[in-house]
C-alpha cells in the first residue's frame, strides 16, 4: 500500500508498505531517516521516539498504515526552531532548517549515521563538533545556532556517550521543554524530568548528564521566553 | 508473520462485522500490544481493521452522574482529564504508574484492557504455552514464576492479567460497553476477564467481532479519596508484582460504611477483593481489621514455589492501601489529584 504523510514538514509518500510495517522502519528504510534509532523494536528503550501529530510516540510500535494522513516530526526536524507548546504543529508548518529536513539532498539523515557519535543530536554530521567546538571558545557557530535548545544543551553537558539513545531523548526531552516551560509554566524539577524520560533507556547510563542538559535546556528556554515578555 | 490488509472502518457496528466475519481479523488501538506481538509471531492477523478513527475518543459526564470514557481515549490523556482527575483519581495514578510517556500517548482505552498476559513463555513461541498454543502445556509451571498468579490459577495456566488501569476501573465497578454487528451490551468489569480454567486461551468473555465502545464509571463520591498502589521491581517502566486499588467510605462515628477493594498482579484477571471487602464493611475502621480483611482475601492463595513471597507482599500492600485511603477519607476533600500515591519498590 502507499502511505502519505508529513515528515518534518514536507509531504512524503512510501511505497510498497506492507501494513504491518512498523512507522520506524517506514523512515529509516524507505524514507532515508535513520535518525530516529532502532534498538529493542518492544516499546522499552524510547531511542524511536517521534512525535506524530503533536504527542510523543514509540515509531516501533506503530503499525505504518496508521501514520497516513498525519504529521510526524523526527530528530531530524528538531533543529532551527525553538521549543515551544504545539511544537509538533511548528515542525509541521515548516520553517525547518537545512538540518531538519529530508527535502534537499537527503543529507540530514544520511550523514546522521555516517558521522559517529556526534552525529546522533540528529543535525548535520559536522554540527556536533562544530557546536561543542563553538560552545567552548565562546565563538559564534551558525550551525550550533541553527540546533533545538535540548541539542545545544545536551553538547554542552557532555550527555552524548555512545549516542544511540540521544535522537530518542532529544525528542522526548524537547516535548518535556515545550509541554512545561514552553506552555508559560516553571522549569521541570529533576524527579519530573526522570520521570518524563523513564521510557528511554540509556545503556551508557549517562543520566546524570541527560538530566542536567534538560535541566540547561529549560532554563535557557525559560530565560529566552521571559526576555521576550519584557518590553 | 503473514501478509495482511490494513482496513479502516466506517463505523461500529461496520467495524464490528469486518471482523466477526474473518477469523484471521483483528481490531487495531493503539497497537502498542498487537504490533509488538505481530513482530514477535505471538500473533498473526491477516486483517487490520483500524478503529482508532472512529468517534470513541470522548471523555463525558453522564446525565445520572457517571462518567463516559470512550474506546479510543488515549490513555495519556484519559490519566490527565479533569473530570477523572478530581472524581476518580485512582484511575489517574493507575495510568501515570503503567508504561512510558510515549506509549500512553498511543495505548487506547480498550486496547489496555484487552492487552494480553505479559508472561515470558507466552511471548516466546520457541516455548509451549497453552494460552498461545492450546494443549501444548505451560512452561510456567516450571519455569520463571516472579510475575505469576498466587489466586486463581490452574493447571493449565498461571498468567496474571498486566494491566493497571483494569485494577482501578474493577474498584470503581466500572461498565464495559460492547457492539456486535448487531446490538450494543453492557458487561461489568468484573466480569470481563476470565479465570483461566481449561480454556486459558480465552482472556475475557467477548466473542471474536466484540467491539469495546466505552468504558462507563458511576458516580461513586467515595472514589474521590481512591488510591492505588503499585509494588514492582524498578521505581518505573515496569509491571506490577503486586498492586491494590482501593476506595473507603466512612459512617458519622467513623467505621468503615463501604469499601472497594481490587488486586493487580496476582490472577489471571483483575481481582476483586470481595471478601476483604465483606471483612471490613460496617465495622470500625481500625489497622487490625485492616490486616484481617487482607489475611481473609488471601486465605485462599496458592502460589507457586517461585512466587511464594507474593502473598506477604499483597497482605501487607492492601493493608498499607487501606490505612492510606483511610486517612483520606478521614481528612475530608483537599486531598485529590493524583499526586499522593503510594510507590514501593522492591
Ligand atoms: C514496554 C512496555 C511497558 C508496559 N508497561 C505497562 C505497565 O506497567 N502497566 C500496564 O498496565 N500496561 C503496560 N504496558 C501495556 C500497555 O498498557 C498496552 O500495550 C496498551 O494499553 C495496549 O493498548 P493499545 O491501544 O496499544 O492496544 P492494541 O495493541 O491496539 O490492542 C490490544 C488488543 O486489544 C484489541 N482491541 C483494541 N481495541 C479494541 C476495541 N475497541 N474493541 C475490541 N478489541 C480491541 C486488539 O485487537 C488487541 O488484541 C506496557 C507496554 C509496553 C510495550
Ligand atoms: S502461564 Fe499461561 S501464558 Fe504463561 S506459559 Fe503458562 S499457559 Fe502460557
Ligand atoms: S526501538 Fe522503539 S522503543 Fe526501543
Ligand atoms: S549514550 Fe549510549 S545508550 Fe545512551
Amino acid at each position: 500500500m502507499r502511505v502519505e504523510f508529513t515528515v518534518n514538514g514536507h509531504a512524503v509518500a512510501a511505497d510498497d508498505v506492507w501494513p504491518g510495517e512498523s512507522l520506524l522502519f517506514v523512515l529509516r528504510e524507505r524514507l532515508g531517516l535513520p535518525g530516529s534509532k532502532n534498538a529493542c523494536e518492544q516499546g522499552e528503550c524510547g531511542s524511536c521516539t517521534v512525535y506524530l501529530d503533536d504527542v510523543t510516540v514509540c515509531a516501533c510500535l506503530v503499525a505504518a498504515g496508521q501514520a497516513a494522513g498525519r504529521r510526524v516530526r523526527t530528530v531530524e526536524g528538531l533543529a532551527a526552531q525553538p521549543a515551544r507548546a504545539g511544537a509538533g504543529a511548528a515542525g509541521a508548518d515548516g520553517g525547518v532548517g537545512e538540518a531538519g529536513g529530508i527535502g534537499a539532498d537527503g543529507r540530514a539523515g544520511g550523514a546522521a549515521v555516517a558521522a559517529g557519535p556526534g552525529s546522533a543530536l540528529g543535525a548535520r554530521g559536522d554540527t556536533a563538533a562544530g557546536g561543542a567546538a563553538g560552545a567552548d571558545t565562546g565563538q559564534r557557530d551558525p550551525d550550533a545556532e541553527r540546533l533545538s535548545p535540548v541539542q545545544r544543551a545536551f553538547l554542552e553537558e557532555g550527555a552524548v556517550q555512545c549516542g544511540f539513545c540521544t535522537p530518542g531523548l532529544l525528542v522526548q526531552a524537547h516535548d518535556l521543554v515545550a509541554r512545561t516551560v514552553g506552555a508559560g509554566g516553571p522549569v521541570p524539577g529533576d524527579a519530573h524530568i526522570r520521570e518524563a524520560l523513564a521510557g528511554n533507556l540509556c545503556r551508557c547510563t549517562g543520566y546524570q548528564a541527560i538530566v542536567a542538559a534538560v535541566r540547561r535546556a529549560a532554563e535557557r528556554e525559560h530565560a529566552r521566553l521571559a526576555g521576550q515578555e519584557r518590553p | 508473520m503473514n501478509p495482511f490488509d490494513y482496513r479502516r472502518a466506517e463505523d461500529a457496528a461496520g467495524a464490528a462485522a469486518m471482523v466477526a466475519d474473518n477469523p484471521a481479523a483483528a481490531f487495531l488501538g493503539g497497537g502498542t500490544n498487537l504490533v509488538d506481538h505481530m513482530k514477535l509471531g505471538v500473533a498473526a492477523p491477516e486483517v487490520l481493521v483500524d478503529i482508532t478513527h472512529l468517534p470513541m475518543d470522548e471523555v463525558e459526564a453522564l446525565p445520572e452522574g457517571g462518567v463516559r470514557i470512550g474506546a479510543n481515549v488515549r490513555n495519556s490523556d484519559l490519566a490527565a482529564h479533569p473530570l477523572i482527575r478530581r472524581r476518580y483519581p485512582v484511575l489517574s495514578q493507575a495510568l501515570l504508574s503503567g508504561a512510558s510517556g510515549q506509549l500512553r500517548n498511543l495505548a487506547t482505552t480498550a486496547g489496555n484492557l484487552l492487552q494480553r498476559t505479559r508472561c515470558v513463555y507466552f511471548q516466546d513461541t520457541s516455548t509451549p504455552c497453552n494460552k498461545r498454543e492450546p494443549g501444548t502445556g505451560c512452561s510456567a509451571l516450571e519455569g520463571y514464576q516472579r510475575y505469576h498468579a498466587i489466586l486463581g490459577a490452574s493447571p493449565d495456566c498461571v498468567a496474571v492479567h498486566p494491566s493497571d488501569m483494569a485494577v482501578a476501573l474493577t474498584a470503581l465497578d466500572a461498565q464495559v460497553v460492547v457492539q456486535d454487528a448487531a446490538t450494543e451490551r453492557r458487561v461489568p468489569i468484573a466480569r470481563l476477564h476470565r479465570l483461566p480454567g481449561e480454556a486459558p486461551e480465552h482472556d475475557t468473555v467477548l466473542n471474536h467481532g466484540d467491539l469495546i465502545t466505552a468504558v462507563e464509571l458511576p458516580d461513586m463520591p467515595m472514589a474521590v479519596h481512591a488510591r492505588y498502589r503499585k509494588v514492582r521491581d524498578r521505581a518505573s517502566f515496569a509491571f506490577a508484582l503486586v498492586s491494590v486499588a482501593a476506595a473507603m467510605s466512612l459512617g458519622a462515628d467513623g467505621s468503615v460504611s463501604d469499601v472497594r477493594i481490587a488486586l493487580g498482579g496476582v490472577a489471571h484477571k483483575p481481582w476483586r477483593a470481595l471478601r476483604a471487602e465483606e471483612a471490613l464493611r460496617d465495622g470500625p475502621a481500625t489497622e487490625e481489621r485492616f490486616a484481617a480483611a487482607a489475611r481473609a482475601e488471601l486465605a485462599e492463595a496458592r502460589p507457586l514455589p517461585g512466587n511464594t513471597f507474593k502473598v506477604a507482599l499483597a497482605r501487607s500492600a492492601i493493608t498499607a492501601t487501606l490505612r492510606q485511603v483511610h486517612a483520606e477519607a478521614r481528612g475530608g476533600d483537599g486531598h485529590g489529584g493524583p499526586g499522593g500515591h503510594g510507590e514501593e519498590q522492591r
